[in-house]
């Protein structure tokens, strides 16, 4: 890629990272995540890293987003309104992430920081490449991945469902629940 | 290739901005996006070190992170979903039960 691509794209990744943090409704915000994954999938392909920006749009800007779309959607999340936060941690928030910003910059950037280019081997960043990696070297992790993968699947299932009460009617609220089994209790005396 | 330099930076920015998020939003969603905006600033990080290292570790690195990161937002969702049908809120400062 010619080097005012990598500008141009760098400038919207921050750009859309910005609307991020800055924006009220949070559909903006998601969609601003999401043009922010797709940047930085094209940056990878850039990369050389064909299989992992592919992976990245799929997965990433197609799966995980969308998952967000429908909380948003199934809480009728609407924009904020009024002041958002406290003014003064707002300041101080967005002083401490610059600090940081400058910091990290300055460490990564170091000039003792750069590596001697290496040229890539033939076939870097093809699918045959990375299956060879993750089948030989990070057999173990890439099988311990699946019982992470499962485990989150019930977990997010236990944790999503409503618990089933005596009365069997799927009220999640305590209260409701407990005069639910006062009303019985109450028949059965007087039964 | 463009230089390391830039790349690591952009990344850098891209981490500042999700922990300004973090930091500055009291949306649980939104927070909870400003997470994923790092996790994608630190695999940018390592695809840049990997091309120019000429090694696909980084790579696979990448791949797991994203496992985790869908593992990781499954979860978190199910939490935040739970939490609203019991207190009707997402906003981080009204879940102040266990706050001393």
């Amino acid at each position: 890629m010619p080097p005012f691509l990598y500008l141009f794209l760098g400038a919207l990744a921050i750009v859309s990272a910005l609307g991020v943090v800055v924006q009220r409704n949070p559909i903006h915000c998601l969609l601003s995540l999401i043009s922010t994954l797709m940047v930085i999938a094209i940056l990878f392909i850039g990369e050389d890293a064909v299989v992992v920006g592919f992976l990245q749009i799929i997965v990433y800007a197609g799966a995980i987003m969308v998952l967000f779309l429908f909380v948003i959607w199934l809480l009728n999340l609407q924009t904020e309104s009024g002041p958002t936060g406290h003014i003064v941690l707002k300041t101080l928030g967005s002083l401490a992430a610059a600090a940081l910003a400058a910091e990290l910059s300055l460490f990564l950037a170091a000039p003792h920081l750069q590596v001697k280019m290496i040229q890539e081997p033939a076939g870097y960043g093809s699918l045959e490449s990375l299956a060879g990696k993750l089948f030989t070297d990070y057999l173990v992790a890439f099988e311990v991945t699946s019982v992470l993968l499962l485990a989150a699947v019930v977990g997010a299932v236990a944790l999503a469902r409503r618990m089933p009460n005596a009365a069997g009617e799927g009220a999640s609220d305590p209260r409701a629940a407990g005069a639910i089994r006062a009303a019985q209790a109450s028949s059965r005396v007087q039964g | 290739m463009i230089p390391l330099t830039y790349m690591m930076s952009l990344s850098a920015i891209i981490f500042a901005i999700g922990v300004a998020g973090v930091i500055i939003r009291r949306n649980v969603l939104v927070m909870f996006m400003s997470i994923e905006l790092m996790l994608n600033a630190v695999n940018l990080a390592f695809i840049a070190l990997g091309s120019r290292l000429g090694s696909m570790d980084g790579q696979v690195i990448v791949f797991f992170v994203m496992t985790v990161a869908a593992a990781e937002s499954a979860v978190g969702l199910g939490i935040i979903i739970s939490v609203f049908r019991n207190r009707e809120t997402v906003h981080a400062d009204e879940l102040n039960l266990m706050r001393w």
